[in-house]
C-alpha cells in the first residue's frame, strides 16, 4: 500500500523503532524564541548537558519585542528580562541569535522560511503551536512544549508516536476577492477545533495548488486551530521557485539532488487516509469569526448566531458565553459590528504579500475616524521589501500606523494590546477571551477584510467598499 | 518527573468546553524565566470573577479538575501544566484534549484522563452536588472511581509505565545516543544548517 506525503517524511526521520515504544524521531530544524526556552536551557545547565547540534537550532526575539522604539531598551522589566535570558542562553551555548534590532529579526515561523531553512521532507520543531506554519513546503512541522524543547536541544530528537492523517481536499478555484485566510477560517469552522486532533492534516486539491507560498502558510499555520499539530502541502514547482536562491536553499549540483528527492515527496495514489474532507473552493466567501474559538466563524454576509440554533449542548454553551463575552446580540449581521481596532500582522498574515493586499485596498483611502489600524511585519526582512515597495506610505498615508517586525497585538505580549471592552478585526490567528489583551474582543479576518474594515469602521470586504 | 499511580481526592467541575491554554494561563504570566510562581496566573482572568468555580471555598484542595471537551487547546505553552500543577491538581478529566496539551501533561506527571462526554457530565453534576464526592484515578488498573461507578480510560502502555516510574525522556533518550549517530551519518549532506 501507498504512503501519504506525512508518513514518507515520518518514517524517513526515524531514528529508532521498537515494539512497544513510541519511535525516536530526528529533527532536522529546532527554532527557538524567548518564551518557551529559559526554563529548558535550565534544565540543560542543571543536568550538565550541552545543546547537541547548534548547528541544526536558530534563534530570534519575536513575542516580547516593541514594535516601536527599538534602539531603547524594553521598558517592561519583566520583558526585557526574558529577553536577555534568551541572549545569555544562545551565547552559552552556541546557538545563532537574531535578537531586536538586527536585520534577520523577525516572528520566528516567518524567518525560517525567509532564510531557506524549511525545506520540502524536513522535520522542524519550536516550541510555539504555530510550526505547523512550515508544514506549507512539505515539512513535518509541529509544536511542543518546553520539556520536549530541552530535549530536542539536549538529543535533536524527540520520542513521537506516528500520528493518524487526514485529507482536507479544497476542489476547484478560490472565487475572485477569496483568500487563503478566509479558506482556513472556513475549514476549521466545518471540521470544528478538534476536528483535527491527533493527526497530520494534508491539504490538497485544485485551490490548494494555485495558492502562492504565503497563502500556503497562512493555511498550514492555522492547522494548529482545528485540532492538527500539523498540516502538510506536497511541494511543487511553487515552493522549489520560492526557495531557489534564498539564504539556505541547497546550490548547484545538491539543488538538483535535493529537487529530485522533494518531488518524491507526494502521497501515493493508493495511500489511504484515516479521515478525508472535501471542500468545494466556489461556495467559499469572505470570512470572519463572532465568537471566542476559532470554529465559531461564518460568512461575512451571515448574522450572529442564536445559540439555540446548535444542537449540541456544549456547542450552544460556548456560543451563549462566547456572545455575552463578545458584547454580541443574536441576529446582528456581521457587516454591522463596528470595531476599535485593526490589526494586521502575525505568523498568519504578516507576509510580504499580506501587505501588498492590505495597501491594495488602503491605496487612495483613510482609515475610518476613530478606528486605529496597526500594520506590523513578521520580519525585518518583510518590512523592507515592503519599504522598497512602498507599502508603508500608502499604509501612514491612510491613517494606519507602520511598525517593527514582531508577535506584537496577536498575543499582547508586548505593549501592543486591547483595552477591556475593545474590538479588533485581526489577521492573527486566535480569538480567545483576552487574548489579544484582557477583555478584548477579536474577530479573525483575512489582510483584505481587515483593509476594509478599517476604512469603514465596520466588518467589510473590499468589495463593500 | 514525579511519579504517578493513584490519587484520591475531590473534584472541581469546570463546565466549560474550549479551555483554551490562554485561559489556563494568559500570556502575561509567560514572561517568567523560572518554573515556579504559576499557581497564581492559573485561570487568573476567569479567577476575578468571585462567582467562577474555583473561588468556591467547597473546592478548595481538590486534585481534579473535571472539564468540558477540548481541554488545553491552542498554545503550546507548558505553563499552562505547571499552573495546573502548582496550584495542586494531579489530573485532569475531559472528553477531549488538545494534542500538545496532552503531551505536555505526560512530560510533567499531570495525568490527562479522557472519558466519554457523557461520563464526564455525570461527574461534574454529582460533583456539583457533592462537593466532598471522593474520586479515585488509579492508573495502574486504568480505572476512575467514586460513588457506585467504576469507569475504565484508555492510555498507552509506554505513557503509562513513564508516568508510574517518573521517568525523565531525556534520560530514556540518551541510552540510544549511537542510534542518534548513526542516523546523523547518513543523512543528505546538503540539507541546511543554520550557521
Amino acid at each position: 500500500m501507498g504512503r501519504t506525503l506525512a508518513e514518507k517524511v515520518y518514517d524517513a526521520h526515524v531514528v529508532r523503532h521498537a515494539e512497544g515504544e513510541p519511535d525516536l524521531l530526528y529533527i532536522d530544524l529546532h527554532l527557538v524564541h524567548e518564551v518557551t526556552s529559559p526554563q529548558a536551557f535550565d534544565g540543560l545547565r542543571m543536568a550538565g548537558r550541552a545543546v547537541r547540534r547548534p548547528d541544526l537550532t536558530i534563534a530570534t526575539e519575536d513575542h516580547n519585542v516593541p514594535t516601536t522604539d527599538l534602539l531603547k531598551p524594553i521598558a517592561d522589566p519583566v520583558s526585557r528580562t526574558q529577553v536577555e535570558t534568551l541572549r545569555k542562553n544562545c551565547s552559552d551555548f552556541g546557538v545563532r541569535l537574531h535578537p531586536m534590532g538586527d536585520d534577520g529579526q523577525g516572528i520566528v515561523h516567518v524567518i525560517g522560511p525567509q532564510l531557506g531553512l524549511t525545506q520540502p521532507g524536513m522535520t522542524v520543531v519550536c516550541g510555539d503551536s504555530h510550526t505547523s506554519t512550515h508544514g506549507a513546503f512539505g515539512a513535518l512541522a509541529f509544536g511542543i512544549g518546553t520539556s520536549e524543547v530541552e530535549h530536542v536541544l539536549a538529543t535533536q530528537t524527540l520520542p513521537q508516536t506516528k500520528p493518524k492523517t487526514m485529507a482536507v481536499t479544497v476542489d476547484g478555484a478560490l472565487p475572485e476577492g477569496v483568500t487563503a485566510k478566509d479558506l482556513i477560517l472556513a475549514i476549521i469552522a466545518r471540521i470544528g477545533t478538534g476536528g483535527g486532533q491527533g493527526h497530520i492534516i494534508e491539504y490538497r486539491g485544485e485551490a490548494i495548488r494555485s495558492l502562492s507560498m504565503e497563502g500556503r502558510m497562512t493555511v498550514c499555520n492555522m492547522s494548529i486551530e482545528a485540532g492538527a499539530r500539523a498540516g502538510m502541502i506536497a511541494p511543487d514547482e511553487t515552493t522549489f521557485a520560492y526557495l531557489k536562491g534564498r539564504p539556505h536553499a541547497p546550490q548547484g549540483a545538491d539543488w538538483d539532488k535535493a529537487v529530485e528527492y522533494w518531488t518524491s515527496l507526494r502521497t501515493d495514489d493508493d495511500a489511504v487516509f484515516d479521515k478525508e474532507v472535501v471542500i468545494d473552493a466556489a461556495e467559499l466567501t469572505p470570512f470572519v469569526t463572532w465568537g471566542t474559538n476559532p470554529g465559531q466563524g461564518l460568512p461575512l454576509a451571515e448574522s450572529v448566531p442564536d445559540p439555540a440554533s446548535f444542537s449540541d449542548p456544549a456547542q450552544r454553551q460556548a456560543a451563549e458565553r462566547a456572545l455575552e463575552y463578545m458584547g454580541l446580540t443574536a441576529g446582528t449581521p456581521l457587516r454591522d459590528i463596528e470595531v476599535d481596532t485593526v490589526f494586521v500582522g502575525s505568523c498568519t498574515n504578516g507576509r510580504i504579500e499580506d501587505l501588498r493586499a492590505v495597501a491594495d485596498v488602503l491605496k487612495g483611502r483613510k482609515v475610518a475616524g476613530g478606528v486605529r489600524m496597526l500594520v506590523v511585519p513578521g520580519s525585518m526582512e518583510v518590512k523592507k521589501q515592503a519599504e522598497e515597495e512602498g507599502l508603508h506610505e500608502v499604509v501612514a498615508a491612510s491613517g494606519a500606523e507602520w511598525r517593527e517586525a514582531g508577535c506584537s497585538m496577536c498575543l499582547a505580549m508586548n505593549p501592543d494590546k486591547l483595552t477591556p471592552g475593545e474590538r479588533s478585526a485581526s489577521t492573527s490567528n486566535r480569538n480567545f477571551e483576552g487574548r489579544q489583551g484582557p477583555g478584548g474582543r477579536t474577530h479573525l479576518v483575512s489582510p483584505a477584510v481587515a483593509a476594509a474594515t478599517a476604512v469603514t469602521g465596520r466588518l467589510a470586504a473590499p468589495a463593500d467598499l | 518527573m514525579e511519579a504517578f499511580t493513584t490519587y484520591t481526592g475531590r473534584a472541581v467541575p469546570l463546565r466549560r468546553s474550549n479551555v483554551d491554554t490562554d485561559q489556563i494561563i494568559p500570556a502575561v504570566w509567560l514572561k517568567q524565566v523560572s518554573r515556579t510562581g504559576f499557581d497564581k496566573g492559573l485561570f487568573s482572568a476567569w479567577r476575578e470573577d468571585p462567582d467562577f468555580v474555583l473561588n468556591r471555598p467547597r473546592h478548595e484542595g481538590a486534585g481534579i479538575l473535571v472539564a468540558g471537551p477540548d481541554f488545553g487547546t491552542g498554545s503550546s505553552r507548558e505553563h499552562a501544566v505547571w499552573a495546573l500543577q502548582q496550584y495542586g491538581f494531579r489530573v485532569v478529566i475531559a472528553p477531549r484534549f488538545g494534542d500538545i496539551f496532552r503531551n505536555n501533561s505526560t512530560k510533567m506527571g499531570l495525568l490527562p484522563v479522557v472519558l466519554p462526554a457523557d461520563r464526564v457530565e455525570d461527574l461534574q453534576t454529582r460533583v456539583e452536588k457533592d462537593a466532598a464526592l471522593e474520586i479515585t484515578v488509579d492508573l495502574d488498573k486504568r480505572e476512575v472511581r467514586y460513588a457506585d461507578v467504576v469507569t475504565s480510560f484508555d492510555i498507552d502502555d509506554y505513557t503509562r509505565w513513564r508516568l508510574m516510574e517518573g521517568l525523565d525522556d531525556i534520560g530514556l533518550t540518551l541510552r540510544h545516543a549511537d542510534a542518534i549517530t548513526t542516523y546523523e551519518e547518513s543523512r543528505p549532506a546538503w540539507l541546511p544548517t543554520a550557521v
